[in-house]
């Protein structure tokens, strides 16, 4: 289980850049990187190295800011590697909000992540399967 | 033409006279029938007697819309419901609306008003008239409509919206009057324009009779540019009776108060003084002829002057000058009245929102939109999209069932919306009027 930090953003020019430059003078690295945006406004989903850290500098620049958990799945690199991901949480009947990836140098996956309804009930049933789960401590190294 | 030339050509001295035997019976009637009245009168220590004419009028307590609000729904009421014939309402501040009750003399006195007023408007008995007004507890379509039909015009009681089957009828049914707001005729002027109607050629419309809400000499001349008509202002609010209040003659020069139902007067808001012919101030007025919700001294918020030169047209009526703004802060969004605490009132009963907003208003292809922000909040914020857009739609749903306005909801980053010492600013209004 990791923790991911969202931050709402107003679809305005510049917004992303003054966000990122709050965490980057916090010293806060980021792992990975979404942004879900609709006509009227984003959310910016985001998997840092130091999510408490990040989330206090946010809010102290005016930023309203959520930690949730989220899992992080590597997916074998080849052809059926998220299909069979997605077959173990469709069979144990849990549902995925939203999912995206990124890569990070050290693995040789592609890395996945999840936003689930149930995050405890997906992780027995992908550890049961022997589907690897990162931790922070993996994409840190 | 002149509808009631006995009323509405009245010398200075006759007028005066008949308003002051009515403002006596108006008052003893009110002192006698409403509670909140007797109390007011009580604790200003006057008495009905006091009051011998509209000299006098000036002793008398002022009745605001909470007066209304305070004693929903019948309460402010002078007569049993067995006399009530008709009720209408409009949006009140906080929510509940402000109720309105006619008997059947009202309904009459009311008719007669807007009968005075398309006349003015160069409406006769063998025009079509098109209500585009909304009929229902609005008092637009039904006061438009009764008006009319005691002129002996043909009524199309067609009600507000649908802009083809608008369109379709004042081809087909070759209406040569349109009653609706003012916007709305822009809007129409538009909708024609894009499907190659030439209203001069293909139309027989001549007339048009637009209030309900603030509009500009220069929205005039363009409405009666592109719709090739004479676009007559008219002035109204339900609690006075609804539309029929004022109206513009031929001349365009002010509007004429239906003086001998409705007696003005202009105060400073903030003194309640009474200001002379002339200066800007707040209207007032007391009814004086009404019987099922009778006002004495009612502020409508609605800043004008008045002045009592005969004008070219006969009348006699004084005439305000055309709406120049409000001593509230309320809006009129499509004929609709809002008050910004109305919205506060949505935000505050979400448990999400920050109470942080901002109403912007605008008018856009000749109809007034309506974008509400909103500051997010740790609460209201999510990181899935579907659950704040959970959140904007209900407030939206709740914006649209109190207001039954459809306003677009902006979330917006905290702090967004400006904070000012003292009175916050809550509205942006973009319109040029």
């Amino acid at each position: 289980m990791i923790k991911q930090l969202s931050v709402f953003l107003e679809n305005s020019k510049g917004r992303l850049s003054q966000m990122t430059r709050v965490l980057s003078e916090a010293d806060v690295d980021l792992f990975a990187l979404t942004i879900a945006d609709t006509t009227n406004f984003g959310i910016l989903r985001t998997i840092v190295s130091d999510d408490e850290k990040a989330a206090k500098v946010l809010k102290e620049h005016g930023y309203t800011v959520r930690l949730n958990d989220v899992i992080v799945v590597a997916v074998p690199d080849h052809p059926g590697g998220l299909s069979h991901v997605l077959d173990v949480l469709t069979d144990s009947d849990i549902s995925i909000e939203y999912l995206y990836s990124f890569v990070n140098k050290p693995h040789e996956s592609a890395l996945i992540v999840f936003k689930v309804d149930d995050v405890e009930k997906a992780m027995n049933s992908l550890n049961e399967k022997n589907v690897p789960l990162l931790s922070r401590a993996d994409l840190m190294r | 033409m002149i509808w009631n030339e006995a009323c509405e050509c009245m010398s200075r001295q006759d007028m005066e006279d008949l308003q002051s035997e009515r403002l006596r019976k108006l008052v003893a009637y009110s002192y006698d029938n409403v509670t909140y009245y007797r109390k007011k009168m009580d604790e200003a220590g006057v008495k009905p007697e006091d009051i011998k004419s509209i000299s006098d009028l000036s002793r008398l307590p002022f009745t605001v819309k909470d007066d209304l609000r305070d004693n929903y729904p019948y309460d402010a009421f002078a007569v049993p419901m067995r006399d009530i014939v008709r009720i209408h309402a409009s949006s009140g501040t906080t929510g509940k609306p402000t109720v309105v009750g006619y008997t059947k003399a009202d309904l009459e006195t009311w008719a007669e008003v807007m009968a005075r007023t398309f006349s003015a408007a160069g409406v006769r008995e063998d025009s079509i008239v098109q209500v585009a007004y909304g009929y229902g507890l609005f008092t637009g379509g039904l006061g438009a409509h009764y008006g009319a039909e005691k002129l002996g015009a043909s009524v199309i009681p067609i009600s507000g919206g649908n802009t083809q089957k608008q369109i379709m009828l004042l081809q087909d049914f070759g209406s040569d009057a349109i009653a609706c707001t003012p916007s709305y005729a822009l809007y129409l002027a538009e909708v024609l324009g894009e499907m190659g109607i030439d209203p001069r050629k293909d139309l027989k419309l001549k007339y048009g009779i637009f209030g309900a809400e603030p509009w500009s000499h220069e929205m005039r001349a363009q409405i009666e540019e592109k719709l090739g008509i004479r676009a007559t202002d008219i002035y109204g609010l339900s609690e006075i009776i609804g539309p029929g209040v004022a109206t513009e003659c031929e001349l365009q020069d002010g509007l004429h108060i239906m003086e001998d139902h409705f007696l003005p007067e202009i105060i400073n808001p903030e003194t309640g003084e009474v200001l002379k012919e002339g200066q800007k101030g707040e209207l007032v007025f007391t009814t004086l002829t009404k019987e099922g919700i009778p006002l004495i001294r009612y502020r409508t918020r609605d800043v004008t002057s008045l002045r009592y030169d005969k004008c070219g047209c006969g009348r006699t009526l004084v005439r305000m000058e055309k709406v120049m703004g409000r001593s509230d802060d309320m809006l009129i969004i499509r004929g609709v009245n809002v008050f910004p605490t109305q919205v506060e009132s949505v935000l505050a009963n979400m448990a999400e929102i920050e109470p942080h907003y901002l109403l912007v208003v605008d008018r856009k292809n000749n109809m007034d939109t309506l974008e509400i922000w909103v500051e997010m909040s740790e609460e209201l914020f999510s990181d899935e999209v579907k659950k704040i857009e959970e959140v904007r739609q209900k407030i939206k749903d709740n914006i649209q069932s109190l207001l039954g306005l459809t306003a677009d909801i902006k979330l917006v980053e905290p702090k967004t919306i400006e904070r000012s010492m003292g009175k916050a600013k809550r509205v942006e209004d973009k319109r040029k009027l």
